[in-house]
């Protein structure tokens, strides 16, 4: 639902200021990924508020709408939580277009279970053995005699298909409840002493009370356990459930395109990214985005 | 002058009549053309026959209804044993027992439940309903067809209730007093003669509250987990039709298998709704020609 409320409020703004637009005014087009589009609409509000006349238009449709966007030159930024493939890479060439890739933010999924159940460290690879449905007790590993009852969101989610590849290289097990959003996730474990469930960690970063208990994640066996609540763990990439969220555009950016972006890297853009339950980018993304994009 | 007016009458009758069969025909046959495509790729015995449903799949895209289809009839008759009696029991106090203080008051507090929206009812069965079933049975959460089935009922009972005791007060006096002259006691008359001879209506009034309850989507979409596991009883996570529908046609690419697929769906969907329909009304029709 809110999805569509900001695809009508961003269409209303297009219809607002396309009257602007064809009288000579410039507008960046930003285009695709559903993740990424309530932190850039939040960022793009505040840059068009200190530089009034400048105009952004931000649409969702998922990271692979954006990307066909820039391959035929109707966005000048696509919003992307994953990486180009080699075969929209080579589309690219194909239309002279040079995509460009910025690294924007870092999001890491969270895996939560109930405080009153024992077990609540994890390695990768038992975390793909509990979604696909190999591991069903939880004295398998080391807790009490009690079945895993598993909570994921729905498949048009991109948590969803990010949790899958990255983890599970496989089908969820089928006895997974499909839920209806990551707040519905964290409510029902809460209540749920046989429950593990995966969440963007923005929903668990802040959260008092309730019995959820944020798993520490190691990735592999014998590695450290990390937890996605330590910002250092998750920058250094100690904690492995996490993705850098990307923007790619055409060329080294210029003009409004490059201001835009050098304010998302700024202090005050990448503040906006903490408030909506990201992470800021380590240096090491700091000094890709110099090599990458020049930025 | 007078004939050209009756007969315009008639026509403007005859043209709302024929707008509504149009807008019938127009949705089966939508649904029809756009389901034909899904399958070139589908198998329709793979379609019908096989359980797992899973389009986006990792390793290898599956389109089985059968699991869907269980889950469906548990949560839609799981709803029905509960509503039924318990709508029966209430109109038959409504009509029969309550004083016409009470019914003043209960008539319009039953008429207001039907309108509670549905994402309301999920609420209330995720926060109230889900953690009581987990305690009444023992087990560890409460998003399974029961509590679908809970839900649902509660959403099908203003309209069992409400036309059941039409029914029941539709029932000429002169039964009931025939009955009670003849020296049967009230229950005798309420179980014998009144319930019997409004039959019909009531049976029209659980299929309409049926209808309500098997296209339900937002409830059962919050509060049955939506695992598409073939469930194994009424303790498991089920995922209907309807729910499957309004969780994936959101986000699915435009002419894919996966997005005419969907609209089979529908089309099962609407054949079963057209199924129920037609036998309620031959039920009615049946038991209306045995009170004549």
């Amino acid at each position: 639902m809110k999805k569509y409320l900001i695809l009508l409020i961003s269409a209303g703004i297009i219809a607002a200021f396309g009257v602007r637009a064809f009288s000579g005014q410039e507008m960046l087009q930003i285009k695709g990924s559903d993740t990424l589009i309530n932190l850039v609409q939040r960022m793009a509000e505040v840059y068009m508020e200190k530089n009034p006349g400048k105009l952004i238009a931000i649409t969702g449709g998922g990271s692979g709408t954006g990307i066909a966007a820039l391959i035929n030159k109707k966005c000048d930024i696509a919003n992307s939580s994953r990486l180009m493939k080699a075969k929209e890479m080579s589309m690219a060439a194909g239309k002279n277009v040079k995509p460009k890739r910025v690294v924007l933010a870092i999001d890491a999924i969270s895996v939560i279970v109930n405080t009153d159940n024992g077990v609540n460290k994890f390695t990768k690879d038992e975390l793909g053995k509990i979604f696909r449905g190999e591991i069903k007790n939880w004295k398998e590993l080391g807790g009490k005699d009690i079945p895993i009852t598993l909570y994921g969101r729905q498949s048009n989610s991109g948590t969803f298909v990010f949790f899958r590849g990255f983890i599970l290289k496989g089908d969820y097990s089928s006895k997974m409840r499909r839920m209806n959003g990551n707040a519905q996730i964290v409510s029902a474990i809460g209540k749920d002493v046989s429950a593990i469930g995966y969440v963007g960690v923005g929903y668990v970063k802040n959260l008092k009370g309730g019995k959820i208990s944020v798993a520490k994640v190691a990735s592999r066996q014998g590695a450290q356990y990390a937890s996605p609540l330590s910002l250092e763990d998750v920058k250094s990439g100690k904690y492995p459930i996490s993705r850098p969220l990307n923007q790619y555009v055409n060329g080294n950016p210029k003009g409004i395109v490059k201001d835009f972006i050098e304010f998302e890297l700024s202090k005050e853009g990448q503040k906006l990214v903490e408030n909506e339950g990201f992470f800021m980018i380590p240096d090491e993304y700091k000094k890709f985005n110099k090599k990458s994009a020049g930025i | 002058m007078i004939k050209l007016k009756e007969k315009m009458i008639e026509g403007f009758f005859l043209l709302n009549g024929l707008l509504v069969v149009f807008v019938l025909a127009g949705i089966f046959a939508l649904l029809v053309f756009t389901s034909v495509p899904a399958f070139k790729e589908i198998s329709l015995s793979e379609f019908l026959f096989t359980s797992n449903w899973n389009p986006t799949s990792y390793i290898r895209e599956s389109y089985g209804i059968g699991a869907m289809l269980v889950s469906t009839f548990m949560v839609t008759f799981g709803a029905l044993l509960i509503a039924v009696p318990l709508g029966i029991g209430v109109a038959a106090y409504m009509s029969d027992i309550a004083g016409d203080k009470v019914r003043e008051i209960a008539k319009p507090v039953i008429e207001i439940l039907a309108g509670v929206p549905s994402v309301v009812i999920g609420f209330f069965g995720i926060v109230f309903v889900g953690p009581i079933i987990a305690k009444v049975f023992g087990i560890y959460n409460g998003l399974n067809a029961i509590n679908g089935s809970v839900l649902l009922a509660i959403m099908a009972l203003p309209t069992i209730i409400s036309l059941s005791e039409d029914a029941l007060r539709g029932v000429p006096k002169s039964f009931e007093q025939a009955s009670l002259a003849l020296g049967a006691s009230h229950w005798q008359t309420l179980t014998r003669v009144k319930i019997p001879a409004a039959f019909s209506g009531i049976i029209a009034a659980c299929m309409l509250g049926m209808g309500r309850a098997i296209g339900e989507t937002m409830t059962v979409l919050m509060v049955t987990g939506c695992a598409p596991a073939m469930p194994h009883g009424f303790w498991d996570s089920v995922r209907t039709f309807a729910s499957t529908i309004a969780i994936e046609l959101g986000e699915v690419p435009y002419d894919t298998t996966h997005y005419y697929a969907l609209f089979s769906i529908g089309l099962v969907l609407f054949i079963i709704t057209f199924f129920i329909n037609m036998a309620s009304d031959i039920l009615l029709h049946k038991y209306q020609k045995v009170e004549k």
